[in-house]
This record gives structure tokens, C-alpha cells and sequence, in this order.
């Protein structure tokens, strides 16, 4: 084979020949160019996220802490029966405390001083009252949060130095404010009412347990659904089905099903559940009905992808020992599938519980100021929620949107990092 | 066979467990409607339940179109009680209410809204307006020697040379919502009618406001125009990082963001709650709500969210609705209204 065939191009192939290393600088530099491109798009993506995160928890960062105010309340026998605590003038207790904190301040200013607390102070010493009788006619000491403006103000996010008429607080309102700073009243604690509050229109007292618990209802209906119905489902079609045009019919729509937008299922819950079944609007139950045929398609699609990766040996052996079509899969190809199986319907559950157009279409918008009992109460549920806060007009509402996407991403991580988990811990390999 | 006889099980489960739950009586009041009534409901809503420590009311935004088609579908507690609307019950909506047996109804007037145009603080020109300036500059056709043509200008200092020579931005809401039906209406076919060109053309066509509506209603699409979504507050933001830029929304987010946002004076008038109330800020548009008297003493606390709704605690001109931007009706229509609302007495119909 010494004889190459000589076409007149042996000078090409020659390894020293020149033209033989322009080509192949050619392709270094073709592989060169993949390689940059590749990681231009990477670098881009990174820097995409890393744009939505930066954005997210410089805007979200000071939701998690909220302004409180400590205030001394001499609670007086006017103003609170004691026979009938529930029923006193709250309000009038509270501008009696602002009163006694600011002496000087004249009569028609104490409406304004009042409003340095939050709404919710006169309710919040109305429980405590009603608690405990006793506190009539003792000074109960309370930690109220502050109102939205006043937040504001602590956070630094008032321009002082601005025009007073561009100012939702005016010099007054800020110098009493200072002057409960500088008297160590105000502070600046962790915000455990995002967690432990319903929604409410007020942003110091708005929190998310209404949208988690609301949350948690629809994603365990559709858990208790997809889960058996799509493993039977996917067992059917990949053991006993025959394979026919009927099972590639059904085949071909249940991936057709996994890539139909969601908002269509939205609108099947509301034409089905609601309006035929007459079910109640804005219930997580019905939510999690929705979700669940969201996510049955690729519940599907996983298990069957599970239990195709078992070995055809495992089945041929339990066969084989006289084992009956049944007890090859439950007793052996099934349990061999879990980890797979597990990990696919982690993920379709994390989808679900991102999911926000179908939820809107049956109600899950609402204006629910209490967590839901049970899954058929009324609630709203985390991306429902963040939908409801970035529509609202307050300001403080904006760093709680961002605080809440927070929240429904940790969530998310959290799910796929248990996924991811359960895949390396139990996963086998043949 | 298993799995068939699972997949039997788990259905029966699910209807049995549907079944029970819901038909059990409900104790909430369900409220839908209006995403402009929202606010305030929900304002409401929360007051009514922090005083009485009655559950508190559901409260949907679903628009007002789409509250008034679950409010009219029937009387029964699968229907809600409540809707709010940024309008007046149209005839065809109360038709469906008669035809679906909801005969009883109480129609209530709670205040005014005021929508403004407004623009970033830090914008050099002085804005003020005139509703036929908003009507050249938005309108997907003008009429121009007789003629309708499609929107030529594309600067502001094009329609009037005292305006500032700067590009036509003006960011609104999207066909779907309630805000932009009365933006049009308000300010696109008023503006159109003080246009003397198109009353032209109105005044040969068979019937002047129905040329109006015909032909002023299409806000332009190629470009100056910006749908922004339903989000307002997301015009907001826009808004600070154009100086040049209009918004327009309703009066809530311009109370909210005053550090940032200045409006945009209309006919020479100021937007603020007094010249709202008043009408003389033009863009100031009535709010309501609907009560389905069959539900009054069935529907647990309905009646007592009513009465707190209409009490002066709420709906007074230093009410916590007020405060919210809501501009409160004067003192004589006010105390008719509430005296009428609370005991759902007075006819209620739509005329044509």
C-alpha cells in the first residue's frame, strides 16, 4: 500500500503540504468558534438569571424585615367595659397612647399620629384584652408593626430632601417618627407575618400562609390523583397493552396532552368542575383537580420511560420461575421503576405548583384574609398570590412581590433538589 | 385488573369527598366583579371581618363583564352575592339576571374613580392637555380634509405647537379591561366631539354618536400607543425611566407614587380627589356594586357586610375608602343611597 493512486492531489493529503494545515486550522478554528459560541450562550443564560435573582432579592430583601413600633398603652376602664372586652374603642385607646407619647402634639394632629401605626394595632390589642380581662386598667406594652408609608420611611426609601408635596409624609409626620426613632421605640425585626399572615390589603400585615397552605391543599389533590392514575395508566400501556393503532393513538395524544398549554386546562376545570359539577370557585380541591390533569400526562410519560429502563431479564426471570403477568410487575419491575418514577412526578408537581393561568380561571385569584381550613375553603395559592401583590397600588407591595417569588422559587428548589436526591440515592444502573 | 379497580376506587373517592364538601352550606360571602371595585371591597371586606370576627368575604376580580355573567347564572349558594362594576348594569345584563331568576336586585352608587394621565416628575414639560390633543394623538384614524386617515402625527408638538416637540408615548391598558372602555369613552370620544373636523363627517352620517362610536373608538396601533397590560404598576415603573413618557391608570397609583408622578392637567384642571368628585377632572367615572336580594338573610353576615359597606365609617368623605382613593358622593345623594341599600327596598330595573 506504499502506492498511493495518483490523481494529482497527492500534494493535498500530504500531512506536511501546506494545504493540508490550512484545512486543518480551518476546523480548529471551526471548533474553536462552536466552543465560544457555546459558552456565549451559557455565559448569556447565567447572566440572565443572574439579572432575575439580583433583581429579585434587592427588591425582595427588605420585605423580610418590617418596622414595629413599641408603644406603652394605659388601658383605661372607659374606653374598655369589663364586662364586655371585645366591644371597647380600641381606637380610642390607641390615640390615648399616642396622646401621652406626644404631649405637645395638638388635638388635630392625633389622627395623623395614629396612623403612624398599622390597622391592625387596635385588633391586636383586642385580642389581648379579651385574653386576658386583667389588663383593664394596667399599661400593657405592645409591638405593633408601623403603617406602609411609615416602613417606607424606616427603609429609606423617602426622599426627605424632596418637596414636602411630593411626599406622602409631610416634615411633621417624619419628625414624630424621628422622635419615636431617637426615644428606641422603633425597630426593625425579622417579618414573620409574610409566613404566619393571610393576605390583607394593608402591606405590613400581608403574608402567605393563606397562598402556602392554599398551595400545599391543591398540590397534595393533585399528588392523590395523577400519582395512582398515572402510574396505572403508564403500567397498562408499557406491560399488558397490545401494541396496536388503538395504544399508538393513545400514545401519540398522551405526548400531545404533556405540551398543551396549561391555560386550556384552566378552562376545561372551569366549563367541568365549576360549571357541571357546581363546585365551589377559588377551592384548592378544585385547583388540585386542575393540576392534576396538567400533570398526569407527564406522570405518564416518566413512569413509562421508568419501567422501560427495568431490564427485559428481570421480567424474563420472574417468567420464568412461574411468576404471573401481575406479580412481574408489582412484585418486581415496579419497584425497580420507583426511583424514576418518584423523580418524574417530583418534577410535574414542582410545574404544578408554578402554574398560575389555570388556577386564575377557577377563582384561585381571590381576596381571602384567612388560611383555608380544609381544601375546600376559599384561598388563593403562591403564584396566584404574587399575580394579586404586583397588581397592587401600595408601595410596599412591590418589595413583597419580589419577597414572595423568593419564597415559590425556594419552594421549587427545594422540590427539585429532592428529586435530584431521590434519582442518585436509589437509582440503579444495569 | 388491579389497577382498574385503584382507578374506580380513587373516582369514587374524589366524587363522594366533592359531593359532601359541597353541600354543605357556605358561611363566606362570595363578592366578584370589577377589578377597579376591587380594592375597596376588599377594604371592606377586611374591616367587616377584623370588627366582627365574622369570616371574611371572598373577594374575586374577575372584570366587570365577567362578574356580571356569574353574578346573573342564578340564585343558590353556588353563586355569588356580590359584584362590583366600573359601569352601570347594561340591558343585557340584566336580562340574563331575569332569565336566570335574579330578580331582586339593589344597585349601589359607592363613589367615583378617577382615571388620569399622568407623567414622570422629572419630565421637563409642563403637561396640560386638552381632550381633543389626547384624541388626535391616540386615535388609530383623524380626519384631515374631509377625509379619515390614519393617525399622521407622531409628535406631540405636530397637533399643537405650544405642546413640547417631543415623540407621542403614551402607555394604557389593553383592550380587555375595564380601565381602557372608560378611557375611550371618557376621553377619546369626548376629545372626538370637540374636534371639528370629525364633527364634520358626524354631523352628514345618519347618527352623531353612533359615527362617534364608529370612528373614535380604535386607538392607534403603530406605536405611540403602548398596550402595557393590566399591570399598573407596571405603567409606573415605565414611567420613571421615560421622562417623556404618559401613563395612563387609575387615581390609586397616582396617589401612591406622587414622589415620582405628576399629572397630566386636562382641560386645564388638576387631577385631585376634589376635582374628581366634582366632575371637573374629566376623566372621573362612576363605581358600583350589585346585591342579590335573595341571598339577604340566607347567606350568613351578608346583610351586616352590606350595612358596614354603606356605613359612614367607609363610604364618608374621611372614610377608609376614601382613603384609598375612592371619592366619596356628596352628603345628601349618600345618605339616600345608604338608607336605600341597607334595606333593599326600591325598585331596580334597566331601562333600553
Amino acid at each position: 500500500m506504499t502506492d498511493l493512486p495518483d490523481n494529482g492531489r497527492a500534494s493535498d493529503t500530504a500531512w506536511s503540504s501546506d494545504a493540508f494545515k490550512n484545512r486543518l486550522a480551518r476546523r480548529h478554528r471551526k471548533e474553536l468558534g462552536l466552543k465560544l459560541l457555546g459558552l456565549g450562550a451559557l455565559t448569556l443564560a447565567f447572566l440572565m438569571l443572574g439579572i432575575l435573582l439580583w433583581t429579585l432579592i434587592s427588591g425582595g430583601a427588605q420585605a423580610f424585615r418590617q418596622t414595629h413600633v413599641t408603644l406603652d398603652v394605659p388601658i383605661s376602664a372607659q374606653m374598655v367595659d369589663p364586662a364586655d372586652p371585645a366591644a371597647g374603642n380600641y381606637r380610642g385607646v390607641i390615640a390615648e397612647a399616642m396622646q401621652a407619647t406626644f404631649p405637645d402634639a395638638p388635638q388635630e394632629r392625633m389622627r395623623a399620629l395614629s396612623g403612624i401605626l398599622s390597622n391592625a394595632a387596635q385588633f391586636v390589642l383586642r385580642d389581648r384584652v379579651v385574653a386576658d380581662p386583667e389588663l383593664i386598667g394596667q399599661v400593657v406594652q405592645i409591638r405593633v408593626p408601623t403603617s406602609d408609608t411609615y416602613d417606607q420611611l424606616n427603609k429609606g426609601n423617602v426622599n426627605e430632601a424632596s418637596d414636602e408635596s411630593t411626599r406622602r409624609l409631610n416634615d411633621e409626620d417624619i419628625r414624630a417618627f424621628r422622635q419615636l426613632e431617637a426615644e428606641g421605640r422603633i425597630t426593625l425585626p425579622f417579618n414573620w407575618a409574610l409566613f404566619t399572615n393571610a393576605d390583607s390589603r394593608f402591606p405590613e400585615l400581608a403574608g402567605l400562609r393563606g397562598a402556602i397552605i392554599g398551595s400545599f391543599y391543591a398540590l397534595l389533590v393533585c399528588f392523590l390523583i395523577s400519582f395512582p392514575l398515572g402510574i396505572g395508566a403508564a403500567i397498562y400501556l408499557e406491560e399488558f397493552a397490545p401494541k396496536n393503532k388503538i395504544s399508538d393513538i393513545i400514545e401519540v395524544n398522551i405526548n400531545n396532552l404533556a405540551a398543551v398549554p396549561s391555560v386550556v386546562f384552566g378552562l376545561l376545570g372551569l366549563a367541568v368542575f365549576l360549571n357541571w359539577f357546581g363546585m365551589q370557585r377559588s377551592a384548592p380541591f378544585v385547583g388540585g383537580l386542575v393540576l392534576a390533569l396538567m400533570t398526569l400526562p407527564t406522570i405518564i410519560i416518566a413512569t413509562r420511560a421508568a419501567l422501560k429502563a427495568v431490564p427485559p431479564s428481570i421480567r424474563e426471570a420472574a417468567l420464568g420461575v412461574g411468576a404471573s403477568k401481575q406479580q412481574v410487575v408489582f412484585g418486581h419491575v415496579l419497584p425497580l421503576a420507583m426511583p424514576g418514577i418518584l423523580t418524574g412526578t417530583i418534577i410535574g408537581l414542582a410545574q404544578a405548583l408554578g402554574e398560575t393561568a389555570p388556577l386564575l380561571l377557577i377563582g384561585m385569584n381571590a381576596f381571602v384574609t384567612s388560611a383555608p381550613g380544609t381544601p375546600f375553603d376559599a384561598s388563593t395559592a403562591l403564584p396566584t398570590q404574587i399575580f394579586i401583590w404586583a397588581d397592587s397600588p401600595e408601595r410596599g407591595f412591590v418589595a413583597r412581590t419580589s419577597a414572595a417569588i423568593l419564597v415559590l422559587l425556594g419552594f421549587l428548589v427545594l422540590m427539585n433538589a429532592i428529586a435530584i436526591f431521590l434519582r442518585n440515592r436509589f437509582e440503579r444502573r444495569w | 385488573m388491579k389497577t382498574l379497580g385503584l382507578t374506580a376506587t380513587a373516582l369514587s373517592v374524589i366524587a363522594l369527598s366533592a359531593g359532601g364538601a359541597f353541600a354543605q352550606s357556605r358561611d363566606q360571602i362570595r363578592i366578584v366583579g370589577s377589578s377597579t371595585v376591587f380594592p375597596y371591597t376588599q377594604a371592606v371586606a377586611e374591616e367587616f371581618s377584623n370588627q366582627t370576627g365574622a369570616p371574611a368575604p371572598i373577594v374575586e376580580s374577575t372584570g366587570t363583564g365577567g362578574g356580571m355573567q356569574i353574578f346573573c347564572s342564578g340564585v343558590g349558594e353556588q353563586t355569588p352575592d356580590i359584584t362590583g362594576a366600573s359601569r352601570a348594569m347594561t340591558k343585557s345584563e340584566y336580562d340574563l339576571c331575569v332569565q336566570n331568576g335574579v330578580t331582586d336586585i339593589t344597585e349601589a352608587l359607592i363613589g367615583y374613580d378617577g382615571l388620569v394621565m399622568a407623567v414622570a416628575r422629572n419630565s421637563e414639560a409642563d403637561w396640560n392637555l386638552t381632550l381633543e390633543q389626547v384624541y388626535l394623538a391616540l386615535a388609530a384614524e383623524v380626519v384631515q380634509d374631509g377625509n379619515l386617515v390614519a393617525n399622521p402625527y407622531s409628535n406631540w408638538s405636530e397637533i399643537d405647537e405650544s405642546l413640547p416637540d417631543v415623540a407621542i408615548t403614551v402607555m394604557g391598558p389593553p383592550p380587555t379591561s375595564g380601565t381602557r372602555d372608560a378611557f375611550v369613552e371618557l376621553a377619546m370620544h369626548a376629545g372626538c366631539e370637540e374636534n371639528d373636523a370629525a364633527m364634520a363627517l358626524a354631523e352628514a352620517a345618519e347618527k352623531k354618536s353612533d359615527w362617534v362610536k364608529e370612528n373614535c373608538s380604535r386607538m392607534r396601533t403603530d406605536g405611540p400607543f403602548i398596550e402595557a397590560g393590566e399591570n399598573d404598576n407596571l405603567i409606573v415603573q415605565r414611567l420613571n425611566t421615560d421622562p417623556n413618557a404618559l401613563g395612563i391608570f387609575g387615581y390609586s397609583f397616582l396617589y401612591e407614587n406622587q414622589d415620582t408622578l405628576i399629572d397630566v392637567k386636562l382641560n386645564d384642571v388638576d387631577a385631585e380627589i376634589e376635582t374628581i368628585a366634582s366632575g371637573e377632572y374629566p376623566l372621573s367615572r362612576p363605581l358600583f356594586f350589585y346585591v342579590k336580594d335573595a341571598h339577604r338573610g340566607v347567606i350568613p353576615n351578608l346583610q351586616e357586610f352590606v350595612t358596614e359597606y354603606m356605613s359612614e365609617n367607609a363610604l364618608a368623605p374621611t372614610g377608609y375608602l376614601a382613603e384609598r382613593g375612592l371619592v366619596a358622593l356628596p352628603d345628601d345623594e349618600r345618605s339616600e343611597l345608604q338608607a336605600r341599600v341597607t334595606s333593599g327596598e326600591g325598585e331596580f330595573s334597566v331601562a333600553e
